[in-house]
């Protein structure tokens, strides 16, 4: 069906080539043939190149209507309304070029398309134009990368004022877990040497680390709204990129170092699902997926909103499907969550001689 | 060896217009001739390796649109890594890397530059060949050489490098990480470091050729704009490709004699490796120091032929001669410390990020000039709308459309969220690639003449090429921002595995339809070459009445390019339509003045 589909689409096509070239041949019967543009060609093309300017505000204002709705919704962080508008002035600066430049380009290829005998105006410099549009982008290019810099530096300043909650994305091919620092909301120490995978010790953390003692290592990550979130990021093979859309996020994961990132939730996961934004997305996409569903036979269960992160560098075989369900919840949600989890100490250390788990608790609270 | 070599070289330059036999081997295939290597370029360059990098990404989107799906073409083309049909997802992400490797490099690199530069250097600035005529068959047969290599490394049984055209270490170091990491990745790399060999000897050849061999009279000032973004296209390239050169030799050693240059603390499938003080982070400096600089060594010469097309087709001077050169300038010298905006979020030093962000939204003023300057050149003009000035025309479009979200994704901050997600695919597709391609098609309906010895391409079909591939072009890259802007990754095999991108399915099938006739258009391109190489109608000598100095050459083409003496400059390149104080044309009845023309009584030379 679909081949046959295609080849329709391929023999249209040709039907559609052949067709083009015919009316344009018929438009130059009265001239002697030449592959040189005729006035005929000109007055043509002009018409065309003014009908390409409709097309592409055609585009422009069909993939608004049509798509604008699917962009992200509003952002779940705190730096996000600062990224939401310094976005939205770039875009609007964006679209007032694009405007006027791309009418003038087109309207003048059509207004001053070639007529024999027609004069050329000999034009060949003028300073003071030149000036005006070198000053003009670098007037509105300063504004942009002053704004843009300043919030830049908000971003990536990340400290350990307000109390921030540690949490480790550790990146592997093809899934993510994340660790929290505990009760002391210190991440103990760790390394891809250490792991061992016979006492489940996946992330390689340092055993002998009265600091990792209390860590939580999960594969969902909850998150308590309202309170800063320090990421620290590994990977263990290659690179990955810790892409959380929602809270305008983004870093890199590095094997060999430990990047960092940090952001405020704002709306948790259930705030979210209430946007009306959110809710006519989950509306679209369940319908869609009942379509799917009915016509190919594979269930596709119906979708509720969830924060998502994705990892966002090509890694392998299965880049396309490393995901992490995160979940925003209230602080009273989050600490149940959090006691309802087994520190690396239950799961790791409890299996290993009992002794030398001991030793790490007294030397623990020996500090 | 290198003085013998000079030596002969010289030798066939001081007889190089003379007449002598030539056997097939030495006109077709171990040319010195500039216009045949040029030629030679072209087909293998562009032709060909253009043939199989579209087609590429012809099947992958395919699989995008219709993710599982099996189809016939995988099945044939893709054999064992379309198991019944359905594309394999370690094979996505290899013709993602090739295609990406292939455009960018021998297509738009090599076959662009390699023709251009080629064919109009020495014709251009009136040299009997280049510099050195052996050099630059030897460049020509190494980028054979690379492409061989480049594309038997498809046929390896683990398949191509798949690690993205970035290939960023260690995912492209550790053949256990992916199977294209294993001999795929050895035959990419050793293709690559033929291809700088042959990239770095062609460079310095124009560099040397436009320094050196410029005729009488023709001042650097005098020069065609084309000639000036060849030169500086060819600077850039020497300065930045050696760069490459050094990431691919210190990966290779990462690969094939246990260096840590660019791995540390790895566990892989089940084992710690023994690498130790590495940092990929190194690795995305030393590509992105060429990568970056790339972008430009591809577009640069796109824009100097539409320079050149534009002004001759509109029948008026080009705009801003003086700011069209200080631009190119101005761009080239940016291009090389704007790098680090490919790296925002690779976990570099925040305060880097500001520095990259300042030079790269720098960048965006000189290519303001440039828009603006072709803008005004079309006005009050003369529009003579051959296909080559519409391409012109359509790369000015792109070049904005694509240029200006550069500002959104070269600003730190906002880069955050649309780094590698399809935005940034539509972005440099647009800016780079769609433009770049313009700026070749041009150059081919401009030059073709030239090229093959006063044959025409058929003009309707250039038209009808062109248009569609407006249409398409526009109608692939356009939705695909906001494909982007919704937060879908790039190089993703399928985008079922989230819900959220469910309703992008329809976006993806649109785009996908537009490339594939974007495709199918340009078969009509291949076919109307193909037919007018032989059959094309032979145009006048000078047909689209322009003032460089190789329409002065004759039809046939002869080695030494000109039979008698070489000609003389007497002015710049772009008098058309110039007038003397009665508002008539400098030579009555005729709207452009030839470079060898000399100054006539009381006309002033203007603007250099």
């Amino acid at each position: 069906m679909t081949t046959l589909l295609i080849l329709a689409v391929i023999v249209l096509v040709a039907i559609a080539i052949w067709q083009m070239t015919k009316i344009f041949e018929l438009s130059q019967l009265r001239t002697a043939k030449t592959e040189i543009a005729t006035d005929q060609d000109n007055k043509y093309n002009g018409y065309l190149l003014f009908a390409f300017l409709i097309f592409i505000y055609g585009i422009t204002i069909f993939s608004f209507w049509k798509y604008g709705k699917f962009l992200l919704p509003e952002a779940a962080s705190e730096h996000g309304s600062e990224y939401d508008s310094l976005m939205l002035t770039s875009f609007v600066i964006i679209f007032i070029v694009q405007a006027i430049t791309q009418v003038l380009l087109h309207y003048f290829g059509y207004k001053y398309r070639g007529e024999k005998g027609k004069k050329a105006l000999f034009y060949a410099d003028n300073d003071r134009l030149e000036f005006i549009w070198t000053i003009i982008p670098v007037i509105v290019l300063a504004g942009l990368i002053l704004w843009g810099l300043y919030t830049w530096t908000n971003i990536m300043d990340i400290n350990d004022d307000d109390d921030p909650l540690i949490v480790e994305l550790y990146a592997q091919q093809f899934n993510w877990t994340a660790r929290y620092g505990g009760e002391d909301n210190v991440l103990g120490g760790a390394n891809v040497r250490m792991i061992d995978i016979d006492k489940a010790n996946v992330l390689g953390l340092d055993e002998a680390d009265s600091y990792a003692a209390d860590d939580i290592i999960v594969k969902e990550l909850h998150l308590p709204v309202g309170r800063k979130v320090n990421f620290k990021m590994r990977s263990q093979d290659v690179l990955h990129s810790a892409y959380m859309p929602h809270f305008r996020a983004q870093m890199n994961c590095v094997p060999g170092m430990v990047t960092e990132f940090s952001f405020t939730p704002i709306y948790t996961t259930e705030e979210m699902r209430q946007m009306p934004d959110v809710v006519d997305k989950v509306k679209r996409t369940n319908t869609i997926r009942a379509e799917k569903s009915a016509s190919t036979g594979e269930i596709l269960d119906p979708w509720e909103f969830d924060y998502i992160l994705l990892c966002n560098k090509i890694c392998g075989k299965s880049h396309y499907n490393m995901q992490m369900k995160i979940i925003v919840e209230t602080e009273e949600e989050y600490n149940a969550w959090l006691a309802s989890q087994s520190t690396f100490a239950e799961t790791v250390l409890k299996d290993d001689s009992e002794p030398a788990f001991n030793m790490v608790q007294d030397s623990n609270t020996g500090q | 060896m290198s003085a013998v070599t000079a030596h002969v070289d010289d030798h066939a330059h001081d007889h190089g217009h003379h007449h002598h036999k030539e056997t097939f081997v030495t006109k077709y295939i171990f040319s010195q001739d500039h216009k045949m290597i040029a030629k030679q370029y072209l087909i293998l360059g562009v032709l060909i390796m253009g043939f199989i990098g579209i087609a590429m990404s012809l099947l992958f989107r395919m699989q995008l649109a219709w993710p599982g799906e099996s189809f016939l073409v995988f099945d044939t083309f893709l054999g064992k890594w379309a198991p019944d049909g359905v594309m394999d997802a370690d094979i996505y992400l290899a013709l993602v890397t090739m295609h990406g490797t292939i455009m960018v490099f021998f297509v738009l690199t090599a076959g662009l530059s390699g023709t251009f530069s080629n064919l109009l250097i020495p014709l251009q600035i009136g040299a009997r060949d280049m510099a050195s005529g052996f050099l630059n068959m030897v460049s020509f047969w190494l980028f054979f050489v690379a492409s061989v290599v480049m594309i038997a490394s498809i046929f390896v049984e683990a398949g191509p490098a798949a690690a993205g055209w970035t290939i960023y270490p260690p995912l492209s170091a550790l053949p256990m990480a992916q199977p294209g990491s294993g001999m795929g990745m050895t035959l990419w790399l050793v293709s690559m470091t033929i291809f700088i060999a042959s990239s770095l000897l062609g460079s310095l050849n124009y560099i040397v050729t436009v320094l050196n061999l410029r005729t009488k009279g023709m001042s650097m000032t005098r020069l065609p704009l084309t000639i000036w973004a060849f030169f500086v296209t060819a600077i850039i390239g020497v300065i930045s490709f050696p760069v490459l050169l050094s990431a691919g030799l210190l990966l290779l050693m990462d690969r094939s004699f246990g260096t840590s240059f660019f791995l540390s603390d790895i566990f892989i499938q089940g084992e710690v490796l023994h690498y130790q003080g590495g940092s990929p982070v190194l690795y995305e400096h030393l590509f992105w120091f060429l990568g970056h600089p790339e972008v430009y060594i591809v577009l640069l010469p796109a824009l100097g032929i539409t320079s050149e097309v534009m002004s001759t087709n509109a029948r008026k001077p080009i705009f801003g001669y003086r700011a069209m050169v200080a631009s190119i300038l101005a761009i080239a010298f940016l291009s090389t410390i704007v790098w680090g905006h490919h790296m925002f979020i690779s976990g570099m030093n925040p305060f880097l990020g500001s520095v990259f962000t300042f030079t790269t939204l720098l960048i965006a003023i000189p290519s303001a000039v440039k828009a603006f300057n072709y803008i005004t050149t079309l006005w009050k003009g003369n529009l003579q709308l051959n296909p080559a000035m519409l391409f012109s025309i359509g790369l000015v479009s792109t070049f904005i459309t694509g240029g200006l979200t550069g500002i959104i994704l070269g600003d730190s901050t906002l880069d955050i969220n649309v780094h590698d997600t399809y935005f940034v695919v539509a972005h440099f597709h647009l800016v780079m690639g769609i433009s770049a391609l313009y700026g070749l098609f041009a150059g081919v309906y401009h030059w073709f003449p030239k090229m093959f010895e006063g044959r025409m391409l058929n003009k309707n079909l250039g038209y009808v090429h062109f248009w569609i591939t407006a249409v398409c072009a526009y109608g692939v890259f356009f939705p695909m921002h906001f494909v982007g802007m919704a937060g879908v990754p790039r190089r993703y095999y399928e985008n079922t595995a989230f819900p959220m991108f469910d309703e992008l399915t329809d976006v993806q099938v649109l785009m996908t339809v537009f490339a594939l006739v974007a495709g199918a258009a340009q078969l009509i391109f291949v076919a109307n070459f193909i037919y007018s190489m032989f059959y094309g109608k032979i145009g006048p000598k000078n047909p689209w009445k322009s003032n460089t100095l190789e329409w002065t050459t004759e039809l046939k083409h002869i080695h030494g390019n000109w039979d008698g003496p070489i000609p003389e400059v007497h002015r710049w390149a772009y008098d058309y339509s110039k007038v003397d104080a009665d508002g008539e044309y400098i030579i009555p009845g005729q709207d452009f003045v030839p470079q060898t023309v000399p100054l006539q009584q009381d006309e002033e030379e203007l603007n250099h």
